[in-house]
């Protein structure tokens, strides 16, 4: 059987999801026997493919770099799979979506600094008014809830989809889980 | 069980049951052993028919009633689940999910929280209204115990309980809609309410982490209902 080719996305988010998914261990084996990781955090592949079958993506959209990344990996991508908390439901990250964007610029490059105080206009991407769940700026295939989703949930997911059947969500995860 | 006044004879799920004159649809359903899912509803306060997550289909009624303050009539044909019913049931939950700032991860209830449970109980993946992230405060005065206006679904327990079992009444609704808020006192700073009692029962009672003690961190929100039911049967069920 030809090997699927499998990427993972981090958008805005703290990276734990990709933690839960490397705590799958040694069962990562199982894994790479179905399916290429051909761009990652974790590899050193600058470049998304032109084709993926199937991409995890974690973090919600919160910034200009992450909607042009989003959209990027939606046209080259079979199955996107929304991948934690953050990018199922903005989380932690949409707590911002409370005040209005220049107060929580302010809040964060000059209000708590003592030099050089002042909101970067380079490097950085500009921050979107609002933080927003992926499924609101691209289509989404496969929802994975979980702060983050266990290394479980993740591997019976991936299996399932390197596999070629879609998971049955229900009772494997939750909000907040 | 009293048999006070007269048995209806009614149909709930295709299933043949009796019921009391005064007793409600829930009420009968759960008896015997029919599962209606419920969020505002809790043994042992008064009804009150807000979450709209019991509403069962009734035949020959043009609309959905609510099981939980519906009460049984003589032949009535009760449907409690159907892919209809599941459906709707199912974007309630969004809606309230989506009204204010749930967050589950960092949640003071997470794991012990009655929405969170029915959200997966119901195959909720995710929300499909936008959420509103509206701006809602937390209110810090009193000494033990904290209101979270952000994870408060409007299900008015502490108002009920406050009120029945209590009978302080320290809690209410003020406001319509998106800016109904539970207010103590005359929309005072909970810690400067002279009413409250601090026995915690709207605590207690709380499907969520909107009321909870302070110093409990996140997932550290385990509520303790048992003493409902007791004080209930003290009171010989008035209320």
């Amino acid at each position: 059987m030809k090997k699927k080719k499998l990427a993972t996305v981090w958008l805005d988010g703290c990276s734990g999801c990709h933690m839960s998914f490397l705590d799958i261990d040694e069962r990562i084996l199982a894994v790479v026997e179905k399916a290429d990781l051909v761009y990652s955090p974790l590899v050193d592949v600058k470049v998304f493919p032109k084709h993926v079958d199937i991409a995890l993506v974690e973090g919600a959209v919160g910034n200009v770099e992450d909607l042009e990344r989003i959209r990027m990996v939606r046209e080259h991508t079979d199955i996107l799979v929304s991948l934690g908390d953050c990018a199922v439901t903005a989380n932690v990250p949409g707590m911002r979506n409370l005040f209005k964007k220049q107060a929580v610029l302010d809040r964060a490059y000059r209000d708590n600094v003592a030099r050089a105080a002042g909101i970067p206009d380079e490097v950085i991407p500009p921050i979107l008014d609002r933080v927003r769940p992926v499924h609101e700026v691209v289509k989404v295939d496969v929802f994975v809830p979980g702060c983050p989703p266990s290394a479980d949930t993740i591997f019976t997911v991936l299996s399932e989809l390197l596999d070629g059947k879609m998971p049955d969500m229900e009772n494997l995860t939750r909000f907040g889980a | 069980m009293l048999a006070s006044g007269q048995i209806k004879t009614l149909k709930i799920d295709g299933r043949d049951v009796s019921a009391h004159e005064n007793q409600t649809i829930l009420e009968v359903a759960r008896e015997n052993g029919i599962k209606i899912p419920t969020l505002c509803f809790l043994e042992g306060l008064s009804v009150r028919g807000s979450c709209r997550l019991c509403l069962v289909a009734i035949k020959g009624s043009p609309r959905l009633e609510p099981a939980c303050t519906t009460r049984c009539r003589e032949g009535m044909e009760v449907e409690t689940d159907n892919p209809e019913l599941h459906q709707f049931r199912k974007r309630i939950l969004e809606l309230i999910f989506a009204e204010r700032n749930h967050v589950c991860s960092v949640c003071v209830s997470n794991g012990h929280c009655e929405l969170q449970a029915l959200g997966a109980e119901f195959g909720l993946t995710h929300v499909e209204v936008a959420y509103q992230f509206p701006n809602m405060p937390l209110d810090l005065s009193h000494d033990r115990f904290v209101v979270d206006h952000n994870r408060c679904i409007l299900c008015a327990r502490c108002i009920r309980v406050c009120d029945e079992i209590e009978g302080a009444h320290t809690w209410d609704m003020m406001g319509r809609g998106k800016d109904a808020r539970i207010i103590s006192d005359m929309n005072e700073p909970w810690g400067e309410s002279e009413s409250c009692t601090s026995c915690g029962k709207c605590v207690q009672v709380c499907p969520t982490g909107a009321l909870f003690e302070k110093g409990k961190s996140v997932a550290e929100m385990a509520k303790q209902r048992q003493f409902l039911p007791y004080l209930t049967i003290m009171r010989g069920g008035k209320r």
